[in-house]
């Protein structure tokens, strides 16, 4: 402490005269500043990640670039901060079979080049999206009637142009034909890889991408790489989401403290994606009442693989995963551990998705009970003794290593066995292992919603051989009510069926619901109507900031 | 002299080869899958994997792909990121900045060291001469995270007086801070070094002379004593002036500094493979460049010292 002091105190010297020495250079740069960090001009600044390059819909899956497309953009539709649906450029979105949709949009809509909105901008960019199994985001037209998989040389790949079974009615209207019915169909065409593009993109698509021209609340004014992305009002657009503000810088950080340190001395409006770890503990002090704490659309659980000795699909397997479950204490980790960061989980999807139910049928197993845990393991020693560690697979770069112990203790406590966590370097590293299926060990399963909608997760990690089933999970039962849910006629009486559907996980545990990540994040006191959606992105259109 | 500054470029070769090498090696034989990395928790299909393995040749064996690179090096291409950006665009984009940010430290180190330095020589064992030596063997001790979140701490967020992190377009103003951090750490030793040295001016020949010839003070001590008492002080200087160029990653860090420092932060954070064998390629020409020229330096400071054949 007192060295720190004494540093202090030659810190300070040496400042102070520095500071004299560069007062006059300093002079001449203060003019500028203020213009920049633009108290006066109603431009909100906000953190953000350097995009990937290039900047197009059918690409662009990270949040840097993700936050621009949905700003510059407007789809069909978009999501309201609660995730609730809503109409963005579409007049209606209509099927009789949940298969064969008609897809009505507003009339006289323009880019901001002056160009047209037509049914034709939307067929033609959906087609180009869906023509090549390289791009990022192709896998989301995977439902769709036509869709190419690339064919059966998985190293070649085919590039086929127009494959989708899309149908220009007249210029506000077209039709799609989907392989199977879809019941949240319209629920999944937020995403920006949905966007219409204008004619100068399919002339130069690398151009475009470093300059794009969207339809969306507003336009990119300026993209100093690794900068600072400039956004301002695009007066073309007439929908309901028009910006609020005089437009938006979305700033580089390197680091989050670097951002927060900005935050708290109103250098920065908005922080995104939200605090650093170093701050969760006073956030709440440091800001008042612009701290943002609220769940998040990130479901966390614990895959127990059924090839793992001991966890076989049968009685002594359910037995000891059920036991596991009962056995952590999701609420002691989630207020110890994270901070209050995590909320315990009591289902497969997420309070922010639409269905969400803390009652589901067998979701007792998420609150611990320690004897019944004793008694479940005893159970099933009776069956096969136990012999072995139980080992949870971890990537040590992820800040996932308190946890894991926590959990491996509380496994060992209440059940009196060995229980460790196996660290891995990097995320790379883990994943490759568990794409390899060369792990034996449990392992942190995660799903960020890529909308909000509960088929989106059950989809894509459960079902028999989906791409991201880790555990390599299969019930034909649980199989069958996902894909009644995802084809039932409405939306309400596809999420009856998904609860059902989660019924079976809950009977199989074939992963164990952990918790969910919540949205902790902040704001500066120049600006108001702050929100942050349900995917944790702040919405930037509704921001106001006084002149 | 010709001839050494050649053989001495010649011996950079080597070095240049064996150093991308080294990297290249390690960077991409870390075990893991970057491709995989870059979906997360999700899994792409293998259509996906396999277009972005050919995208970035990580289908090939470590050999074509080391020789891959180094073709592209010699046509002056750096490659591109995971990310999609030219590594050349990159560093043309952040090096004026990490410039701009040595030049300034070394300014402050140079202004203040000496000053300081030549004090505490002139006044050995003074009370000066000890505050000195306890204000530098603070500073060395204290490691650069440290100081520099003590100094964002207190300078800018408690008393406000500068910018917490450096702005838009990285305004001199706003460097000023990150520069103190970076001159803070190698301040001490230019204060030692001076002082030593001023000590040791002061006892020759030409200084006694120089007051027998009648001159004041304040002409023997600046031009006798202080002139030839920069000798080991500028090479220091030369020398940090090369380390601060290729880089102060944490500092740059902390302050958001938009430079090379700061990217190749975020490149092993986000293990961009290309990006940081790239950068560090570039950063180890630099500064064996800078080296070389320190060497010269000598000579073009004390004539006696001379470099032959």
């Amino acid at each position: 402490m007192k060295r720190n002091r004494i540093a202090l105190a030659g810190t300070a010297l040496l400042a102070a005269g520095v500071m004299a020495l560069a007062g006059c250079s300093a002079g001449g740069d203060a003019g500028n500043k203020g213009d920049e960090t633009g108290a006066s001009t109603g431009i909100v600044t906000v953190q953000s990640n350097e995009p990937q390059n290039p900047l197009l819909p059918a690409v662009t899956n990270e949040v840097g670039g993700g936050l621009v497309l949905q700003n510059i953009f407007a789809g069909l539709v978009y999501y309201e901060a609660d995730g609730k649906l809503a109409n963005d450029l579409a007049e209606s979105i209509e099927s009789d079979d949940n298969q064969n949709w008609t897809i009505k949009i507003k009339k006289d809509q323009e880019f901001s080049d002056g160009t047209p909105v037509t049914a034709e901008s939307f067929v033609k960019a959906w087609q180009y999206a869906a023509s090549d199994p390289g791009f990022e985001n192709q896998w989301w037209f995977a439902n769709f009637a036509g869709y190419n998989d690339g064919g059966d040389d998985p190293d070649n790949p085919a590039v086929v142009e127009d494959s989708l079974s899309l149908e220009v009615v007249d210029d506000t209207t077209f039709t799609v034909e989907l392989a199977a019915p879809q019941s949240d169909f319209p629920t999944s065409l937020g995403y920006q890889v949905f966007a219409p593009l204008p004619e100068s993109f399919f002339e130069d698509p690398e151009t475009f991408g470093q300059n794009p021209i969207g339809n969306g609340p507003y336009k990119l004014e300026k993209w100093e790489h690794d900068a600072v992305i400039s956004l301002v009002p695009n007066d073309k657009y007439d929908g309901p989401r028009k910006a609020q503000n005089g437009g938006v810088d979305l700033v580089t950080y390197g680091t989050a403290d670097a951002a927060y340190a900005d935050l708290l001395s109103d250098n920065l409006d908005v922080i995104n994606p939200g605090v650093p770890p170093s701050a969760l503990a006073t956030y709440k002090d440091d800001l008042g009442d612009r701290a943002v704490d609220q769940p998040a659309a990130i479901w966390e659980g614990l895959t127990i693989p059924a090839r793992l000795a001991h966890f076989g699909n049968d009685e002594e397997g359910n037995l000891r995963r059920q036991a596991i479950s009962y056995a952590i204490d999701r609420d002691e980790i989630t207020d110890v551990i994270f901070e209050g960061t995590r909320t315990p989980a009591v289902d497969y999807t997420s309070p922010v998705i639409a269905g969400w139910n803390d009652k589901i049928k067998g979701s007792e197993v998420t609150h611990a009970d320690a004897a019944k845990a004793k008694e479940l393991w005893a159970q099933a020693d009776a069956i096969s003794p136990w012999s072995g560690t139980f080992t949870i697979a971890y990537n040590a770069d992820g800040g996932h290593q308190p946890w894991v112990d926590a959990v491996s203790n509380q496994i060992k406590n209440t059940l009196g066995i060995d229980a460790a966590g196996q660290s891995f370097p990097d995320l790379a590293t883990l994943r490759a292992e568990i794409k390899n299926r060369t792990l034996n060990a449990a392992t942190r399963s995660g799903w960020q919603f890529d909308y909000p909608g509960a088929y989106n997760i059950l989809g894509a990690l459960f079902i028999t051989g989906a791409g991201s089933n880790d555990g390599d999970y299969s019930n034909p039962k649980y199989d069958e009510l996902v894909q009644q849910g995802a084809t039932a006629p409405t939306v309400e009486e596809g999420n009856k069926l998904f609860e059902q559907a989660q019924e079976v996980l809950f009977q199989d545990l074939p992963v164990l619901p952990l918790w969910y990540r919540s949205t902790n994040a902040g704001y500066s006191t120049a600006v108001d109507n702050v929100e942050y959606g349900w995917d944790s992105w702040p919405i930037i259109y509704k921001i106001t900031k006084a002149e | 002299m010709t001839a050494y500054i050649i053989r001495r470029l010649l011996q950079a070769i080597p070095v240049f080869l064996g150093a991308t090498f080294l990297i290249f090696s390690m960077v991409f034989l870390l075990p893991g899958d970057p491709i995989l990395a870059l979906f997360g928790d999700k899994t792409p299909t293998d259509a996906q994997y396999a277009a972005l393995q050919a995208k970035f040749h990580l289908d090939q064996p470590f050999f074509t792909r080391y020789l891959i690179y180094l073709g592209d090096l010699f046509r002056g291409d750096l490659g591109t990121t995971f990310r999609g950006q030219s590594v050349n665009d990159i560093l043309v984009a952040k090096f004026p900045t990490t410039l701009r940010l040595a030049l300034l430290a070394i300014i402050i180190q140079l202004v203040f060291g000496v000053v300081v330095g030549l004090i505490a020589g002139l006044r050995k064992n003074s009370v000066f001469d000890y505050a000195s030596m306890l204000l530098s063997l603070v500073l060395i001790s204290m490691p650069v995270f440290v100081l520099a979140f003590i100094a964002q701490y207190f300078l800018a967020l408690e008393l406000g007086l500068f910018r917490a992190t450096v702005g838009r377009g990285a305004p001199w103003a706003d460097l000023m801070l990150p520069a103190i951090v970076l001159a803070a750490l190698n301040f001490a030793y230019v204060v030692r070094l001076t002082r030593g040295s001023v000590i040791e001016t002061r006892q020759q020949d030409f200084v006694r002379m120089a007051y027998g010839k009648g001159l004041p003070t304040s002409r023997v001590i600046p031009v006798h004593v202080l002139r030839n008492s920069m000798i080991p002080v500028t090479t220091n200087l030369a020398a940090d002036f090369g380390i601060l160029i290729v880089g102060a990653t944490v500092t740059e860090g902390v302050f958001n500094v938009p430079g090379i420092g700061n990217e190749l932060f975020k490149a092993i954070n986000q293990h961009d493979g290309p990006e940081i064998v790239s950068i560090v390629t570039v950063l180890v020409v630099i500064y064996v460049m800078v080296n070389l020229v320190i060497d010269l330096l000598y000579g073009v400071l004390d004539p006696r010292i001379r470099y032959v054949r």
